[in-house]
């Protein structure tokens, strides 16, 4: 969508007090109430610990480079890549899309000037970071070694390591996300613009109603959970430990109550952008959007119900470990009701190759081969075979972070306009777009392989034969951290030298763009009446 | 709202203290009592009657929205789920019949 001189003389006349420039001091950021600075204050603290979680993976390539242990000794290795898991799970991915994008875009997107509680999305940033102040001190004192999982009873009785911080660290984050879910939900139902009813919501607040959902009635489960393994640890309690009367199984029943439904807190928001990204890319509305709408709440739903796959090999009974199988093969539907969907309004669309285009493209494969690699996963014999080798490992990145990542990023380049009132240069988002998936796949692939072949996870001594895929792996990630690293620094340039950004760049329909850009501190200059449903684009120009 | 109008009154809250102070004795009471299988029962019971206390009158269940109700049952309903679910596991663990040194030989 080429931006008009129109568009912008429409920007340049636009109300000269927007949220960015509305009050300039430190204290006018540490203490502000707008969603939007909040936003921005996630933007940078979650970047930093993406950085750090990236930096711990850098480590755990270069170790995998060779079959020896030449870099660091097992003890180091282990903390490695629990710190990578730690940091990046419940730093980096849970908090990522809601937090910054969902925290921007939601009440905009509802027609709203706030979320329903600013000064409690205020204390979940400030909780956030004192989660990840704790968790530094964790790694700085000498880190963790239990994965990011905390099995018990290695966690709460054996492990020397800096368990119970750690544990702090991730309940405290935890708690951050459970008041984001709840602004999310409350101003969902209750700050809606007149004229905008539940079936005329953007399919990005669809997918972070679901998601609030989540957060509200899982993250509890895991906060009472790593309290019970540090009562367990610090004085004694028998929760997890045989010997003192308790189960380790049941802390991995507890655990994956949350932490399987987490992966739907990582993947439903960047679904949201997608459905935002494929209706602008292909100016169409998109196609079946009750269903997509309806297919974030059943994964939302079902997800609760499927956590015993992770469990297949431990003492779990097989007839629950059947219908835990069952369960999540059930997944699958509404899942690929979202695939299908967004492939059917793709086609005969108008689509540009933008960036935004190249991102949906990646996603819609990356997340294809995670979606049907945990169909492997899912069936119990299989996964016998599978369990804690490298395949789950490549299959939940592809998830997780060919998923997940290429929303966020994807939604990053969609809105960075909106969201700094500034313009990118788009052929370096597209040579970014395309080595981040290139180095994922190199990075990732080979992993599948690996584990097929009996690699298992979580060790970095192996047979000489895995060396060359394990190379391969790791040169594929030196590509990726370059597809990450490109982005930060053409994004951070457009900030003080980008063109300034038109109100609607993309021609896109939904509210956020008929508002300034940047927007006002309370988000419209008169409360908007929505007349339309989403996505009503006109019919495409024949080219 | 509701709850702005309607809400416990003083009154309430002392009977609600009473009772809470009077199932707490009681569960200290019960703990040295031998009621076989029931031990688990009781203590559990009188668990869930003080939390049902506290969720309607401390935490204004009982004078919100039907909004609140739905997602208040909505949490109990997702417990009862991870109750549902894992003791479905550990009652169902010896039905296999065999012992799992079986598939070590």
């Amino acid at each position: 969508m080429a931006i008009t001189e129109q568009d912008v003389q429409a920007s340049e006349d636009a109300p000269s007090v927007n949220y960015l420039n509305n009050g300039y001091g430190l204290k006018s950021w540490l203490l502000t109430r707008d969603h939007k600075r909040i936003a921005v204050l996630y933007i940078i603290s979650i970047s930093i610990f993406f950085a750090l979680g990236g930096l711990f993976a850098s480590l755990v390539r270069f170790e995998l480079m060779t079959p020896e242990g030449d870099l660091m000794s097992s003890d180091t290795y282990n903390k490695v890549f629990s710190m990578h898991g730690i940091i990046m799970v419940f730093f980096f991915l849970v908090p990522s899309i809601p937090a910054t994008l969902g925290n921007f875009l939601v009440p905009i997107m509802v027609g709203a000037k706030d979320l329903a509680f600013p000064r409690i999305n205020l204390l979940s940033w400030y909780v956030y970071v004192v989660a990840g102040i704790l968790g530094t001190i964790a790694v700085v004192g000498g880190g963790v070694d239990t994965g990011w999982t905390f099995y018990t009873p290695y966690s709460s009785t054996y492990s020397n390591s800096n368990v119970i911080l750690a544990a702090m660290a991730a309940f405290m984050a935890g708690f951050s996300s459970i008041l984001t879910g709840l602004n999310f939900v409350v101003t969902i139902h209750t700050m809606r613009a007149p004229g905008m009813t539940w079936f005329r919501l953007p399919l990005f607040v669809w997918s972070h109603y679901a998601t609030s959902i989540i957060m509200l009635l899982g993250t509890p489960v895991i906060a009472i959970t790593l309290v019970l393994l540090m009562l367990e640890r610090g004085f004694g309690f028998g929760f997890f430990d045989p010997n003192l009367g308790g189960d380790p199984v049941l802390f991995q029943h507890l655990f994956w109550f949350y932490s399987h439904p987490a992966v739907y807190i990582m993947i439903l928001p960047s679904m949201g952008v997608m459905s935002e990204m494929v209706a602008a890319v292909a100016r169409k509305r998109v196609f079946g959007y009750e269903f997509v709408a309806f297919s974030s709440v059943a994964i939302a739903i079902l997800g609760f119900l499927v956590w015993g796959h992770h469990m297949f090999v431990s003492s779990q009974s097989t007839y629950a470990g059947m219908v835990f199988s069952v369960i999540t093969f059930l997944v699958a539907v509404p899942s690929a009701i979202k695939v299908f969907n967004w492939t059917a309004t793709l086609y005969k669309g108008s689509i540009v190759y933008d960036t935004q285009m190249f991102y949906v493209y990646g996603y819609l494969g990356l997340f294809l081969v995670g979606g049907l690699t945990g169909l492997f996963l899912s069936s119990m014999g299989l996964d016998i075979h599978l369990h804690d080798t490298y395949f789950v490992v490549a299959h939940f990145h592809y998830i997780m972070v060919g998923g997940q990542v290429m929303g966020y990023l994807g939604g990053m380049h969609f809105w960075w306009p909106k969201i700094t009132g500034k313009m990118y240069p788009d052929i370096w988002g597209r040579v970014s777009a395309l080595l981040v998936f290139l180095g994922f796949n190199l990075t990732f692939f080979p992993q599948f392989i690996l584990g097929y072949m009996g690699m298992p996870r979580r060790y970095h001594v192996y047979p000489d034969e895995f060396q060359v895929l394990n190379v391969a792996s790791s040169l594929g990630a030196s590509i990726l951290a370059l597809g990450y690293v490109i982005p930060g620094a053409y994004l951070t340039w457009s900030i003080f030298k980008g063109p300034k950004a038109p109100d609607n760049p993309w021609g896109a329909k939904g509210l956020e763009w008929e508002t300034t850009s940047p927007p006002p501190t309370f988000n419209f200059e008169e409360t908007p009446l929505v007349t339309e449903e989403a996505y009503q684009y006109g019919p495409i120009e024949e080219h | 709202m509701a709850d702005d109008h309607h809400g416990p009154t003083v009154r309430i809250y002392l009977a609600v203290f009473a009772s809470l102070m009077f199932l707490t004795a009681l569960t200290v009471w019960v703990a040295f009592q031998d009621l076989g299988m029931f031990n688990d029962v009781v203590a559990l019971g009188i668990a869930c009657t003080k939390a049902t206390i506290v969720i309607l009158f401390f935490m204004h269940v009982k004078y919100a929205s039907r909004l609140t109700w739905l997602l208040a049952g909505a949490g109990i309903l997702f417990l009862l789920i991870l109750f549902a679910f894992a003791m479905a596991d550990y009652v169902s663990r010896g039905w296999l019949g065999m012992p799992a040194s079986h598939y070590l030989q």
